[in-house]
């Protein structure tokens, strides 16, 4: 990144820009809180008295699908970065909407994924897989609706002109969130749909 | 009253002498700590005319001081983690000796008696509550379950402590070495009534042990005829 | 909105509204901030106090009914809720604001607007749970809120919803904290203040943060399965559902051993501090010091199933996790004997803050030594839940953190008011304190050796207890009238105390450079460093100031951490209307608020 240099921002000790190092606490602190949800599911693994349970129920190739529109949004997000910080408002108005539009559509899938589950007797009261199910994707998904709002507020922002190159860290910032917890979803997607 | 730990009438004694030997060990650390405290604190303090001296560190001290209490912490994990092997250890734990079942719940302990045939599930079983019954010198097998919430299986003159958590059921024993009444207790915060959870222990002969069995079992079933 | 950009633009400009309600209100200066939190840390303080001097009286003689059961356990629960999350930790963090900034050479924090957010988050968490007493319904579970007795079958009522729902929000400012102090700390620092040149309460600021930006995760998922449970119907702690009740013991745990040390290195800072300056040498092995504080970070996380051992997690775990406990010690030792070396040697001035620092010496070494009885698992045993874990923990958080704290208090207050307080009252405070606490807390070892478990609400007069329970009664009024006396002493000082210069106790410290109180923006020039010890090497060779900065940049006060915070607040105190969309309103504020905050001018 060549055009780094672009902006400026305060002087640090370490250089780096102060809401790149607290946001990197930030992911670092949600780290521990993901760990401990997705340690939760695994103890309760096969623990549950009563079905359905994951592989009952679980539909490896629509989340397959679902997992893989999340991996393409961070594709666009890199994409909507790069045009951010080449000054080209269109790309930058292109790709923050594709990659909300990709968060989106993730969603979706997920709330298509919770009501099938609810009609199949699947409710997170029913069983401990059911609780530590939905707490732990739902938590996940909590996080998915946080990120789509933060790149829609950009777009607008980028709408009215007033996203410029000086601003590409806030959209650095908001790709590290969104990165992240694509990286979470991998995690989830592995232990709990393909490892069962 | 005892100025120290209650009277030990089980064959726990090994945890009695690792607390010795701690309190021993580290009180002189700590006796160590305050003298020299107060060594400084009047050989050092402020005189007119007398200057502090200009010190860093001195890195040998340092390694003296972080090496023996290394040695020593070592040494006492190490000799308590044996002595926790030889109680907790289930292959270590007797295969003979009197089962009980102890159910704990709010707030009451609930004692399961194998009768007079030694063993549990059989038609001579019953039940007794608060009140547990042990022959002296004969390994004591209790299995330990609850029904609500938490509770913790306390006999303090035995050097007894586990926890009986609900939906698990927890092995522990003890032997006694001195016949007499002692008490029970509850060691995990379980409600209002928690205050008031306990009940009493007596050690008995081994005979008397199966008298009281015999005449306690004929009674309840005297009782529940009536 | 131009107006306020304008106005932030010099320091010296306009109405920074210096007084008067709504200033504190949407203040974004970490000195107030810190001024905010030590207030309200005081005010829960005395709360906590009151709690436990009700707990001694009721606790004075066998068979007492001066309170009933019900009482006492909500006493218990809140004394030790209130202690650890609404006391210990805010005074520690009123220091890391007022302090730590002016330690590395900085004009405030990273994030102050989040500062703020973080204060108000805590305040209204703190207040919450409190307000449960209005109800009748105080939390009455312990401060360890252990399953199922808190889940929703053994626990109807709001008691434990205060609870959970209290602690989860002080969990989101503790985090929002954490993230600040460690940019605050890796970044703002001044030209030349590399990370071993950092004075030792900055450093041990930096490890709390690390172990509170990593251990409130753990609680928040503990908080979050329970509160699953209790409203919407889960088993995850119900043994009748097939969840397993020791799953909140280690993350309760996880989460708590590190909290130990959250609430412990914050006072070996301070002490760090008073002992030297007052001792007119350095802190013998400064780095020595640093690494053990850092290596007590870390092994804070291995150690947490020692509170298990009567649980039954398996003899090899239990074994594991005793000798990492027994290797705890260590550290902590050393820097007890860095302490030590520290006065040898030196020319030692008795002040109230000296005093307080030599009382965590002779204090907390007890507690550490009881420490190593307890990492012995089969004398742990027959300790554990008993009063002599209560000496235990009394010995490490009063006698460290709390005394620890005074000091603190003490060295620091002519800093943040220009005003010294009153040594003689000081002196009285420190003596009657520590000897209340050590007769307060001395004869609970005995007590619990004995096997008086805790937590119940009165005793029988068989085991012969009565006595050295009046005992602890009487030290624990004792130390009462020693808090009262240290109220007077703030109140009284506050206006009539010896006025003093930049660094009356002649201190090494950046902090001491700057006039007292410091200005708004703290340094007209930041410093350049060039030692551990700023201000006494300046001594030799004052270099000429550079050139002074043509203007200050200090943010503009701000109303939307307060409004955020409100929304936090409703989200979970909405919980209790047990209607699973109501809370959605308050996430409907703070969503508003944040959008604001987010293009807010000046920021």
């Amino acid at each position: 990144m060549t055009q780094a240099a672009t902006y400026t921002h305060p002087a640090t000790a370490t250089g780096l820009d102060s809401w790149k190092v607290g946001f990197w606490t930030f992911i670092g602190s949600e780290c521990l809180f993901f760990g401990s949800l997705i340690s939760t599911y695994m103890v309760y693994k096969g623990e549950s008295l009563v079905g359905p349970t994951s592989h009952e129920i679980l539909n490896i190739p629509l989340t397959s699908i679902s997992t893989f529109v999340l991996l393409t949004s961070s594709l666009m997000m890199v994409l909507a970065l790069a045009a951010v910080q080449r000054g080209s408002r269109r790309g930058a108005l292109l790709w923050l909407l594709l990659t909300a539009w990709f968060g989106s559509l993730f969603l979706g899938f997920q709330a298509f994924e919770f009501t099938q589950f609810y009609h199949e007797g699947l409710t997170p009261q029913k069983n401990l897989f059911g609780a530590s199910f939905f707490v732990l994707t739902g938590f996940h998904g909590a996080h998915v609706t946080v990120g789509v709002i933060w790149l829609l507020t950009l777009w607008v922002l980028a709408l009215r002109g007033r996203l410029g190159r000086a601003d590409a860290l806030k959209v650095e910032i908001a790709g590290l969130y969104w990165h992240f917890v694509d990286v979470v979803w991998i995690a989830i997607f592995t232990l709990v749909y393909l490892i069962q | 009253m005892d100025w120290s730990l209650p009277e030990l009438v089980s064959t726990f004694g090994e945890i009695d002498s690792i607390f010795w030997l701690i309190t021993v060990i580290t009180g002189v650390i700590f006796l160590g700590v305050e003298v020299a405290l107060i060594y400084l604190v009047i050989r050092y303090r402020h005189r007119e005319g007398r200057k502090a001296e200009y010190v860093h560190g001195h890195l040998g001290t340092e390694v003296v001081w972080t090496v023996i209490p290394f040695l020593i912490v070592l040494f006492l994990g190490f000799k308590s983690a044996g002595v926790w092997l030889e109680i907790k250890d289930p292959r270590r734990f007797p295969e003979e000796g009197v089962p009980l079942k102890v159910t704990a719940k709010q707030f009451e302990w609930n004692i399961t008696y194998p009768g007079s045939d030694g063993r549990l599930d059989t038609g001579d079983d019953f039940i007794k509550r608060n009140q547990l019954h042990v022959p002296v010198g004969v390994p004591i097998r209790v299995t330990l379950t609850a029904e609500d919430v938490i509770h913790s299986f306390f006999l303090p003159q035995f050097r007894v402590k586990q926890d009986a958590v609900p939906g698990m059921e927890i092995q522990v024993w003890f032997q006694a070495t001195k016949t007499g009444e002692y008490v029970l207790g509850c060691a995990e915060l379980c409600g209002l009534g928690h205050y008031k959870m306990k009940g009493s222990v007596t050690v008995h002969t081994p005979e008397e042990f199966e008298r009281w069995q015999a005449e306690e079992f004929e009674r309840q079933r005297e009782e529940a005829a009536s | 909105m131009a107006i306020t950009k304008a106005r932030a633009a010099t320091v010296t400009a306009g109405p920074h509204a210096r007084g008067g309600i709504w200033s504190w209100i949407t203040t974004v200066d970490h000195k107030r901030i810190g001024i905010l939190y030590g207030t309200s840390a005081l005010v829960f303080f005395l709360v906590g106090g009151l709690e436990a001097l009700l707990i001694r009286a009721q606790l004075a003689r066998p068979e007492n009914g001066f309170v009933g059961p019900e009482t006492y356990n909500q006493l218990f629960t809140m004394h030790g809720t209130t202690m650890v999350f609404l006391v210990a930790m805010p005074a520690a963090v009123a220091f890391f604001n007022y302090i730590v900034p002016l330690q590395i050479g900085a004009r405030d924090v990273a994030f102050p607007r989040l500062n703020a957010l973080s204060y108000w988050v805590f305040l209204f968490g703190g207040l919450f749970m409190n307000s449960s007493f209005l109800l009748g319904q105080a939390p009455n579970g312990g401060w360890t809120g252990y399953v199922p007795l808190t889940g929703p079958r053994f626990a109807p009522g709001l008691h434990i919803d205060f609870w959970v729902l209290g602690l989860s929000m002080l969990g989101i400012s503790s985090i929002l904290g954490g993230v600040n102090f460690i940019t605050t700390i890796i970044n703002l620092r001044a030209p030349g203040m590399r990370l071993m040149r950092m004075p030792l309460f900055t450093w041990m600021t930096l490890v709390t943060s690390f172990l509170l930006v990593t251990a409130m995760p753990v609680i928040a998922v503990a908080l979050i399965l329970l509160i699953f449970d209790r409203f919407f119907g889960t088993s995850f702690y119900a043994p009748a559902g097939g969840g397993d009740p020791v799953l909140w013991q280690h993350l309760f745990w996880m989460f708590g051993h590190p909290e130990v040390y959250i609430l412990i290195l914050p006072a070996f800072g301070m002490v760090s501090e008073v002992i030297p300056t007052f001792s007119r040498k350095p802190l013998f092995g400064y780095a020595i010091m640093v690494y053990s504080g850092i290596l007590i970070g870390f092994i804070g996380w291995g150690v947490w199933s020692h509170h298990m051992f009567a649980t039954g997690l398996g003899p090899i775990a239990d074994a594991f996790f005793a000798i990492a406990t027994m290797i705890i010690a260590i550290p902590t030792g050393v820097k007890i004997f860095n302490w030590l070396a520290t006065m040898w040697g030196g020319s030692l001035r008795f002040s109230t803050a000296m005093l307080f620092a030599i009382g965590v010496i002779a204090s907390f070494t007890i507690g550490g030594i009881s420490g190593i009885m307890h990492s012995a698992a089969p004398a742990d045993l027959q300790q554990h839940d008993t009063y002599f874990v209560v000496a235990h923990f009394h010995y490490t958080i009063f006698g460290g953190t709390i005394l620890g704290t005074f000091a603190g208090i003490y060295y620091w207050f002519p800093k943040m008011t220009g005003r010294l307080l009153d040594e003689r009252l000081g002196k009285w405070h420190f003596w009657l304190m520590f000897l209340g606490f050590h007769l307060t807390f001395f004869p609970m070892h005995w007590i619990g050796l004995l096997g008086m478990p805790r937590r119940i609400f009165t005793y029988y007069d068989e085991l012969g207890l009565g006595s050295l329970n009046l005992l602890a009664t009487i030290g624990a009024f004792t130390q009462g009238v020693a808090v009262v006396l240290f109220l007077w002493n703030l109140l009284r000082s506050r206006r009539h105390g010896v006025v003093v210069g930049p660094n009356p106790w002649n201190a090494a410290t950046l902090e001491w450079s700057i006039p007292s109180p410091p200005p708004e923006y703290n340094f007209a020039v930041i410093p350049e460093v060039h030692s551990r010890e700023p201000l006494w090497e300046r001594r030799e060779a004052t270099p000429a100031p550079p050139a002074p900065e043509p203007a200050i940049h200090l943010p503009p006060p701000s109303h939307w951490p307060i409004v955020v915070a409100f929304g936090v607040l409703l989200t979970f105190g909405l919980f209790l209307a047990n209607v699973w969309w109501v809370p959605l309103g308050g996430v409907a504020l703070v969503a508003f608020g944040v959008m604001n905050w987010a293009f807010e001018p000046g920021h």
